[in-house]
């Protein structure tokens, strides 16, 4: 019946049709997760550079949000995104991407989430996001 | 009005396309997301997105997710920068602030309106807003500031 923290992740991504139309998903060494962004052509947003679209890059930066609190907290609802700040640090070129989140509070009501994400090096972030988010109760 | 799905005339690039088709046709995701150019002029622009099944972020409502809202919203400020110049530059997003003031209704697609209401030599102040039915019911807001003509 209890499903694993990974399993639950897992099952947050694969029940939202969004982050699969992404192809967003996550991997887990103890409880540190990644959440990787394999590259695919739709996510381009300028063909010149070309780099990948700037509302992909946030777009990923919340699931991964989401993702690591869904690990926090396996079998809880999704919460509500409140609102979110992106930091673009680089232009993110077509390859994959990956991500971590810290969770800086848990509250009783809102967590406030701070995600990084990367390229070639996480020396070298390609963006940062602060979220705020709306814990929700147990289904 | 332009569509994502109208066909490209032989032999344009993108550096000869106009704004509407820079925007649309040849921005991959705009495409990918069925994004359509609604109206532009100086330093404002209006674009929309269609509700998919596929774009769902809420299975169990069938609300569309924040991340579209996002991109429409990214995707509309990047127009109203292009579109307050007198010419096409290149420019690069330094942030992006949303409000998610409630979630949009489900099986609904949004509409976003973004206005550059300030343009220095380097920078671009963007403010934005994205509905799904009522102007003045807003979805989604968003601040954005942008750095002009990255490629000098």
């Amino acid at each position: 019946m209890s499903e694993s923290p990974f399993e639950s992740v897992e099952a947050f991504l694969q029940r939202v049709p969004y982050a699969r139309f992404l192809g967003v998903r996550v991997e887990l060494a103890g409880d540190e997760m990644t959440a990787v962004l394999p590259f695919s052509q739709h996510l381009i947003g300028n063909p010149m550079l070309p780099a990948i679209h700037g509302g992909v890059i946030g777009a990923f930066l919340e699931l991964t949000a989401l993702s690591q609190m869904a690990l926090a907290q396996p079998g809880r609802r999704i919460p509500k995104t409140i609102d979110i700040t992106i930091e673009y640090l680089r232009s993110a070129g077509p390859r994959d991407t990956y991500a971590r989140a810290i969770l800086r509070k848990v509250g009783r009501r809102v967590a406030n989430v701070q995600v990084e994400a990367w390229q070639d090096s996480r020396s070298k972030p390609v963006a940062g996001m602060t979220g705020h988010f709306l814990l929700r109760n147990e289904v | 009005m332009a569509d994502p799905s109208d066909p490209v005339p032989p032999g344009m690039t993108y550096g000869d396309a106009p704004i509407q088709m820079r925007m649309t046709q040849f921005a991959p995701h705009a495409q990918a997301l069925g994004m359509t150019l609604v109206s532009v002029e100086k330093g404002r622009g209006v674009m929309t997105t269609p509700w998919r099944e596929d774009l769902v972020g809420d299975p169990e409502t069938g609300v569309i997710a924040s991340g579209v809202v996002t991109a429409l919203l990214d995707h509309t400020c990047g127009l109203a920068i292009n579109a307050a110049g007198d010419t096409l530059m290149p420019i690069a997003t330094l942030d992006l602030r949303i409000d998610y003031m409630r979630p949009a209704k489900p099986r609904a697609g949004l509409t976003c309106e973004a206005h550059a209401y300030r343009m220095t030599r380097s920078i671009g102040f963007v403010r934005a807003e994205a509905w799904d039915e009522d102007r003045s019911d807003p979805v989604a807001t968003a601040q954005a500031a942008f750095m002009l003509n990255t490629r000098s």
